[in-house]
């Protein structure tokens, strides 16, 4: 417990100077508040505008986590599909590419037209989107790069390929699915908050974003990226917190070893 | 049955990418017995064929002529009776299981029970001397360590032959000689049938009953050597029969170097 206290010292210390800093230059450079708004201001606005920001919040943060576990389920999915049958791994994953290259919060207006804008389905259809390639190639990686020789050893026990992929591949994959879903889950937020940004009902926090700064009330577009960037974190953590409990031999250290010679006679 | 092979094979031919533009004849013509209980290892030059020829044996590969029987059947069958123990250069213990539970893996495979598979896997610890180790991760062994554990895998379901594929090639030296004494005294446990590659002269003439020299560009026999050094100890390293045997293979390598 001591040293998880003092792993988190630091980014607490540098936080906190941080917000001080902040503060204080504002004050002894007399920046605008419309420019740059003080954290005290926008931790005010936090509390004032509490009722439509967390409204907004849940708004934002149900489509970005609805669309988020839509999104990896697809790539855990297609992940097995492709490793079943190799021949569509050869069609599929060009196309997965190409889907990727694509600015898909570009696509936000023409979802829009086709999944209608005042509902949530065209939102989530971006943060699916977003989220979807990185899981589906690195789970993919995961459950293919294996080591030939623990493929041999599985064979030379007689071992079926769906054993082979519950003993070997699945487990192989795990980290490389944890390391993509740390990836995703912060991005998910992003990719609603973005996809909002194009139109749709006004009480999503990429809305009272847009509006609150067209009406220069700064402060008030602050505190909702504040809590968007709140909900992000704690999809982060989630993720950090899924990946710590899925692959504990990870976090295994190194013992120091001691009387590490066999042999007998001495 | 006294006369029945650990190993018999006749006559193999072993072709890759048959009929294609890198057509590699791996292995022609081999033929070779290997009895029960005997340690027998295979050397030759890389490009030999000799870790193609352990997974003929093993049915990891399939013979492009000739047969492989082990145990008056055929390997396949061998394989699927699950006949087979394996120990490659890499441990290859799985990261996700603890000590306890890699040397396990096989034995669940064969639906053991848990009690009967902990009690397996703690005299196999013992047998490999890391008593203390089985709750323990394998990233938190050294690599002589972890080969240990990989050779209490293989042998944890007592298979009838165990296959080695240059087991001891990454460790230092040291380690390498520590882990030769253990092997031997383990084989002299259990009985087993060993066919162990190496690329070692000193190894495949301290470990073995009999050493098979192959010649490459296709794989064959080139020789066979039998190797009379009675029971190992350390001292046997500075034996003049150890190094009489050690200089026989290396004679028999540099005529096949010659040969190429």
């Amino acid at each position: 417990m001591r040293s998880r206290w003092s792993a988190l010292w630091p980014p607490l210390l540098t936080g906190v100077g941080g917000l001080l800093l902040w503060e204080g230059m504002i004050i002894v450079f007399g920046i605008r508040e419309f420019l740059l708004p003080k954290p005290s201001s926008i931790w005010a606005e936090l509390f004032a505008e509490w009722p439509v920001l967390s409204h907004a919040g849940w708004e934002t943060g149900r489509i970005a986590f609805s669309g988020l576990v839509l999104g990896v389920l697809a790539g855990v999915v297609l992940a097995f599909v492709t490793n079943r049958f190799r021949s569509l791994n050869e069609g599929l994953t060009p196309l997965a590419v190409a889907v990727n290259a694509t600015p898909i919060v570009a696509l936000a207006p023409i979802f829009n037209a086709w999944f209608g804008i005042t509902g949530v389905v065209s939102n989530q259809a971006v943060v699916i989107a977003v989220v979807f390639f990185p899981v589906f190639i690195n789970t993919a990686k995961g459950l293919t790069e294996v080591h030939p020789d623990e493929i041999e050893l599985m064979r030379s026990y007689a071992s079926s390929e769906w054993t082979i992929l519950r003993e070997v591949r699945v487990p192989n994959a795990l980290p490389f699915f944890a390391n993509a879903l740390r990836v995703v889950a912060p991005l998910s937020v992003i990719a609603a908050i973005v996809a909002e940004y194009f139109g749709g009902p006004q009480d999503r926090i990429g809305n009272v974003i847009t509006s609150n700064a067209a009406f220069a009330r700064y402060d008030v577009a602050w505190a909702a990226i504040v809590v968007a960037s709140a909900f992000g974190l704690a999809l982060f953590a989630g993720a950090v917190l899924i990946e710590r409990l899925s692959t504990p031999w990870r976090m295994a250290t190194q013992v120091e070893i001691t009387n590490n010679k066999p042999g007998r006679g001495k | 049955m006294s006369s029945e092979h650990a190993v018999s094979v006749t006559e193999v031919g072993k072709v890759f990418n048959e009929g294609s533009v890198d057509e590699v004849a791996a292995l022609s013509g081999i033929d070779l017995n290997i009895e029960p209980g005997e340690f027998v290892s295979l050397i030759g030059p890389s490009g030999c064929g000799k870790s193609t020829l352990l997974r003929l044996i093993g049915d990891l590969l399939e013979p492009s002529a000739g047969a492989v029987s082990v145990f008056g059947k055929s390997a396949h069958q061998a394989r699927m009776d699950q006949n087979y123990g394996m120990v490659f250069q890499h441990a290859g213990l799985f990261d996700w299981r603890k000590v306890a539970a890699n040397i396990e893996l096989p034995l669940e495979l064969r639906d053991w029970s848990k009690a009967d598979r902990a009690a397996r896997s703690k005299e196999m610890l013992d047998l490999v001397k890391l008593p203390d180790f089985g709750n323990h991760y394998p990233r938190q062994l050294s690599g002589g360590m972890q080969q240990r554990v990989s050779i209490a895998r293989a042998l944890s379901f007592k298979p009838k032959l165990l296959l080695m594929d240059e087991p001891f090639g990454a460790l230092d030296e040291m380690t390498r000689e520590h882990m030769q004494i253990e092997l031997l005294r383990i084989w002299e446990e259990t009985g087993t049938t060993v066919v162990f590659v190496t690329h070692s002269i000193p190894e495949a003439a301290f470990l073995s009953n009999r050493v098979v020299v192959l010649s490459p560009r296709p794989g064959r026999v080139h020789s066979i050597i039998e190797v009379n050094l009675g029971q190992r100890t350390e001292d046997t390293r500075e034996n003049p029969e150890f190094f009489s045997t050690a200089t026989k293979i290396r004679e028999a390598l540099r005529a096949v170097e010659a040969a190429q």
